[in-house]
């Protein structure tokens, strides 16, 4: 089953130079982008059953065994994030399509926007399946250069403005971890993540935690850990809806992901624990204050975005397989959420010609769908039971009070401090945004049947994880212990021979 | 390769060089300091191998062998910057095209909020009732680059 393993990496990409080609050719644009979106999806899903019943799949590209050559693996954290981004991609895809015949193309170069597309989703499955650190590189560098392209799309002077602070501060990180790509070479000899768990341990303790805080400080950029988290509000919400929607779901999260994999894998036993338990503790509170202030629901959005990064951070910081596991779960829930958050700020872009707090008002008389789809993943962000937030948050709080120190029960309570803002923060946009009378006429209009149901299937998807919470849950907790073993990953890469 | 001083002390000029040129505000000096920062890093990755004869089987014995590795990276690396110089001149020129100059500015809602400090009001957005509400205040204007122009 191994020929799989490369294919949401491939697909994407051969789908982005086809969409190229036919440029000028809209109709067709779509059938690829969504036949290829559609089978990366199916192919993470048996990438999933199959890593789960018969252990992680290794592919070496092109045939040279690691540790020389590049190696893909897909074991079950790489396979459940895979499921969930394609998933999230795909329906933000039919919402831009929506949008795009809605707007009657004048928001999107479409010529472009479809390729670009492509190639940042196969950035982001790249660097999901990567099993060396270079290649982990290429991945972050794909998905950043075609979010620069979508970040700037149009060229106006906001965009123009939002973009150059995004790439300067993507630039920087990138540069970063380049650096400690070099330094770690330097010290080891090697770059594929099998081979580096041994060495690394080798290594003086010194030198190991420069190393890891590098890689660190790297990952923080791109995760948007308060304090390298201050470039996202300034930059996302000026994007097109679906733009905005999938930066937020997957992009932030590809740091997440790193930071789980660099954390558990090249440096476990914790020394960056307490560093991490702080940064996340400091990233919820912050955020969630930020967001309350502020009077647009996109900014809004993206300050409970940086928020909830800090929930992350928190289980990672804990070192326990169920503080680990229980992250696994909450960025599954996050992701799906947070997307499901900015599609539906778009709708109410798209509906009341505005998304500034102070010139909406009565949408949901206007729009009792738009209501709904935007009440159901709020409480689900804010997480009210029986929603998926509060199972993951619920999860959090039980692997903190087993940890029992002082800064576990810290983070305990700022996490349900957070949980509790949230709400306020999202309670204020559904007063003022659904419930008071406008404070000017409401334009009249529909909303979009395209735009409407992938934000609808998200909308369901994310109420489901309630359902599937076990099941999920125990994915969680089998990817959670192997990732605190290790030497699962290594025999999968090196067949049980030792390198 | 060892290290030598050289190398260390122009890998250092070429990242402390980098770094204050990123912070300028105008974009063309942003991206000379991204150009300045890559070349640093190449530099170092290529301290990270060691160095030989060609890395090509009969040329030399085997074990005096350079690291073909860092090589590959740098050439990877270079490319990759290629491609951002390339896409930050872009920027800089459209930023150029749109607004008459290419600084990085502060965002717009951040100077409203200041604003709005300044005068040592609140935000009106919370009042649900409207009618003595002032309509939320014009940001104001950045300050004037006739110069530029």
């Amino acid at each position: 089953m191994t020929f799989l393993v490369p294919l949401p990496v491939v697909m994407p990409l051969l789908g982005a130079a086809l969409t190229l080609m036919m440029a000028g050719k809209p109709r067709a644009q779509r059938t690829v982008s969504l036949t290829v979106l559609t089978a990366t999806l199916l192919v993470s899903c048996a990438l999933l059953y199959f890593s789960t019943t018969d252990g992680s799949l290794v592919v070496a590209v092109g045939g040279w065994e690691a540790p020389l050559g590049i190696v893909l693996i897909a074991d079950q954290l790489a396979a459940l994030m895979l499921v969930v981004s394609s998933a999230v991609t795909l329906c933000v895809l039919v919402y831009s399509i929506g949008q795009g015949m809605a707007d009657g193309h004048e928001e999107t170069p479409l010529s472009v926007y479809h390729p670009t597309y492509l190639v940042l989703t196969a950035g982001v499955t790249n660097a999901f399946l990567a099993g060396d650190l270079f290649n982990l590189y290429v991945g972050f560098e794909i998905l950043l250069v075609a979010s620069y392209v979508l970040l700037t799309i149009g060229g106006t002077e906001n965009r123009i403005r939002a973009g150059s602070t995004y790439v300067v501060v993507s630039l920087l990180s990138s540069v970063i971890f380049l650096t400690a790509i070099g330094l770690i070479y330097a010290a080891t000899g090697t770059l594929n993540l099998a081979q580096l768990v041994e060495r690394l341990d080798a290594l003086p303790d010194g030198l190991r935690l420069i190393l890891q805080g590098m890689l660190l400080l790297a990952f923080g950029i791109k995760a948007a850990v308060f304090p390298l988290s201050s470039w996202l509000p300034d930059s996302y919400p000026t994007a097109p809806a679906p733009v905005t929607a999938v930066f937020a779901g997957l992009l932030t999260k590809v740091g997440v992901y790193a930071i789980i994999r660099t954390e558990t894998l090249l440096f476990p036993g914790g020394r960056a624990a307490v560093v991490l338990l702080i940064t996340g503790l400091l990233t919820m509170v912050i955020g969630i204050l930020g967001a309350v202030a502020q009077s647009d629901i996109k900014r809004l959005l993206s300050f409970t975005l940086i928020s909830h990064i800090g929930y992350l951070l928190f289980g990672v910081g804990l070192t326990t397989q169920l503080g680990l596991s229980s992250a696994i779960f909450y960025v599954v829930h996050h992701i799906t959420i947070q997307t499901t958050l900015f599609l539906a700020a778009g709708l109410i872009e798209h509906r009341g010609g505005s998304t500034a707090l102070d010139k909406l008002g009565g949408l949901a008389k206007l729009s009792p769908v738009l209501a709904v789809l935007f009440l159901v993943p709020a409480l689900n962000l804010a997480g009210i039971p029986p929603f998926s937030g509060f199972i993951g948050k619920l999860g959090l709080v039980q692997a903190g009070v087993a940890d029992g120190g002082v800064l576990a029960w810290m983070l305990v309570a700022g996490g349900i401090l957070t949980s509790l803002l949230t709400l306020y923060a999202v309670a204020r946009v559904w007063n003022l945004a659904f419930w008071r009378t406008p404070p000017t006429s409401m334009p009249s209009g529909r909303l979009p049947a395209l735009m409407v149901a992938p934000t609808l299937a998200l909308v369901v998807f994310g109420a489901a994880l309630t359902f599937v919470a076990g099941p999920l849950f125990e994915v969680g907790d089998q990817a959670a212990a192997s990732l605190q073993e290790r030497t699962a990953y290594v025999q999968s890469v090196f067949g049980g021979e030792n390198p | 390769m060892t290290p030598n001083l050289v190398y260390i002390v122009v890998i250092g000029v070429l990242f402390a060089a980098g770094v204050s040129m990123v912070l300028e505000r105008s974009l063309t000096r942003v991206l000379m300091g991204m150009i300045l920062l890559g070349n640093g890093v190449n530099l170092l990755i290529l301290l990270g191998g060691k160095a030989g004869t060609p890395p090509i089987v009969g040329l030399g014995p085997d074990e005096e062998m350079a690291d073909p590795l860092p090589q590959i990276m740098i050439l990877t690396a270079i490319v990759i910057t290629l491609g951002m110089t390339a896409f930050l001149l872009a920027l800089a020129y459209r930023s150029w095209a749109v607004s008459g100059h290419d600084e990085v500015q502060d965002d717009v809602e951040d100077r409203r909020i200041m604003q709005l400090a300044e005068r040592d009001e609140g935000s009106g957005t919370d009042d649900t009732d409207h009618t003595d509400v002032p309509a939320p205040a014009e940001v104001a204007p950045l300050p004037d680059r006739e110069a530029a122009r």
